[in-house]
């Protein structure tokens, strides 16, 4: 099969994305829970986050399945821009008065938008720790390590910056409540009982997800208050 | 009842197309839709004037001849119906009603209301149908097959090819339509010997067509007037999956 068959394939571009999807929904799971031990009592979740950080960013085994995951994004990304050209392309001139949307969910049409709202918010994120950590020049605490929780704790004292990351995690939230349900009957789950199983599991998934990452700022910045 | 109409009308695939006006007066509220255009044709054949080209047959539902978009929604506003099964007693007195054609970059507009639907008939031609001897008939329970698996094949294979699940799909797939032959038939024995080939003709059809990916909005099964589920997509994805899996063509 050439490549351009894949590119051209309507249910193989669809592969594609929820493969992709559920990898990163994976990794969310992982980076939720380290992430939950910010709200530990502040003196604790101060070393032990910079220990945590260090740990992730000096073993070569966890390097490589961050590079995969950016690579997984990207693509995810890409071939969402793909999908969505190609399905306005057929849809053509569309009709002069469109009620179509009744039938279905807003976020089940908007996937894209959704989307991009996640990826601004991902940029932001990228720019503020992961680059500041990387490239930036940030202090070390008692223990020689990099001072990145001093980092997050200080952001998330700003209220506009809680609230642009509460946003997102709705965003990702409805992203999710489709995503994953979408990614498993792509990839042929057919059984009635199954769809309705992963369909529990997605909605359930998306929920956790945003509220665990939601509750993280809100917590810190009502703490520091 | 009184009705004033804003119907499509196209001179052909070329030209661009554009809304004309008309008022319809003293209509019968248990006409159906289709009646009530060709109550309006009466009168401009009257008037001199060209009249409203749509397609229909059956005019009970089951043939998937007719289809147009009433008020931006195939079908018009009720779930599960064929346009020939909209009726004016759905429509209050002194509506403005706004008649397109089902739109979709594959269904190409002849005339007014009418689209060339024929990309659906290619799909089927490249794998909806078993290859048998078609000698005398045989018996009909030679071939055991189980009462479920009837049922669901059944329920596939009620699909009357209207168009409606790509007319209402934002991405103009037409997911549901190929996938609930492909289902039909790997749900049957007779469908087994040429399952892996028919599944990857088929959809190489309906993309060779220029029909969209579906993204699971759900909005096909909703407005499908058999009511036929958005699990036979699920089934094709596994039928396909399988077939690259076991690297048939
Ligand atoms: C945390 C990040 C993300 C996760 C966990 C995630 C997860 C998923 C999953 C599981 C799917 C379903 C795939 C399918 O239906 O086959 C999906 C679909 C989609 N994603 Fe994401 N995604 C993420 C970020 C993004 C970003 C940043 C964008 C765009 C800029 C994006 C755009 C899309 C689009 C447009 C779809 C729908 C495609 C379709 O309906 O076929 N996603 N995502
Ligand atoms: S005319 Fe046959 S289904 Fe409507």
């Amino acid at each position: 099969m050439g490549t351009s068959v894949i590119f051209k394939n309507t249910l193989i571009r669809k592969i594609f994305m929820s493969l992709t999807g559920l990898f990163i929904a994976f990794f969310l799971i992982i980076h939720l829970l380290g992430n939950f031990q910010l709200l530990l009592p502040y003196e604790q979740a101060h070393l032990q986050y910079n220990w945590y950080s260090h740990l992730l960013s000096h073993n070569i085994i966890i390097e490589i399945i961050a590079y995969v995951l950016y690579a997984t994004l990207i693509i995810h990304i890409l071939d969402a821009l793909l999908i969505t050209l190609e399905n306005r392309k057929s849809n053509g001139q569309g009709l002069k008065v469109d009620k179509r949307g009744v039938n279905s969910s807003w976020f089940s049409r908007n996937m894209g938008i959704l989307g991009v709202i996640i990826l601004l918010f991902l940029i932001l994120h990228f720019k503020d720790y992961w680059y500041m950590y990387k490239f930036g020049n940030i202090p070390v605490d008692e223990k020689g390590n990099k001072d990145i929780f001093l980092i997050v704790h200080e952001s998330f004292k700003q209220g506009w910056y809680v609230a642009i990351y509460i946003v997102a995690f709705i965003a990702l939230g409805f992203h999710l409540a489709h995503g994953i349900w979408s990614a498993f009957r792509t990839l042929g789950v057919y059984n009635k009982w199954y769809i309705k199983l992963t369909k529990y599991i997605g909605i359930t998934f998306a929920i956790l997800m945003s509220l665990g990452f939601a509750i993280i700022p809100a917590i810190i910045y009502l703490k520091n208050l | 009842m009184n009705v004033t109409l804003k119907v499509w009308r196209q001179k052909n695939s070329k030209s661009k197309g554009h809304f004309e006006t008309y008022k319809l007066n003293d209509l019968n509220p248990d006409m159906s839709f289709l009646e009530m255009l060709d109550v309006l044709n009466e009168q401009l054949i009257h008037e001199d004037k060209i009249p409203v080209e749509f397609d229909s047959d059956c005019r009970e539902g089951i043939c998937g001849q007719c289809g147009l978009t009433i008020n931006g929604r195939p079908n018009g506003h009720h779930h599960h119906t064929t346009t020939c099964q909209m009726h004016m007693r759905h429509f209050e007195d002194g509506d403005t009603i706004l008649v397109e054609p089902l739109r979709a970059s594959a269904f190409t507009v002849i005339k007014d209301l009418k689209v060339d639907r024929s990309a659906m008939d290619r799909i089927m031609q490249a794998g909806g149908f078993v290859s048998v001897h078609t000698g005398s008939a045989p018996d009909a329970n030679s071939l055991p097959i189980g009462k479920m698996d009837a049922e669901d094949a059944f329920d596939s294979a009620a699909c009357i090819g209207c168009g409606t699940c790509i007319a209402t799909c934002k991405n103009s797939s037409a997911a549901l339509f190929t996938s609930a032959k492909i289902t039909q038939l790997a749900t049957l024995p007779q469908g087994e010997i040429e399952r892996e080939k028919r599944v990857v003709a088929m959809v190489d059809a309906m993309d060779a067509e220029g029909f969209g990916s579906c993204t699971n909005t759900e909005a096909c099964e909703m407005e499908c007037p058999q009511e036929i589920s958005v699990t036979n997509i699920a089934r094709m994805n596994f039928e396909y999956n399988r077939a690259l899996l076991l690297g048939k063509k």
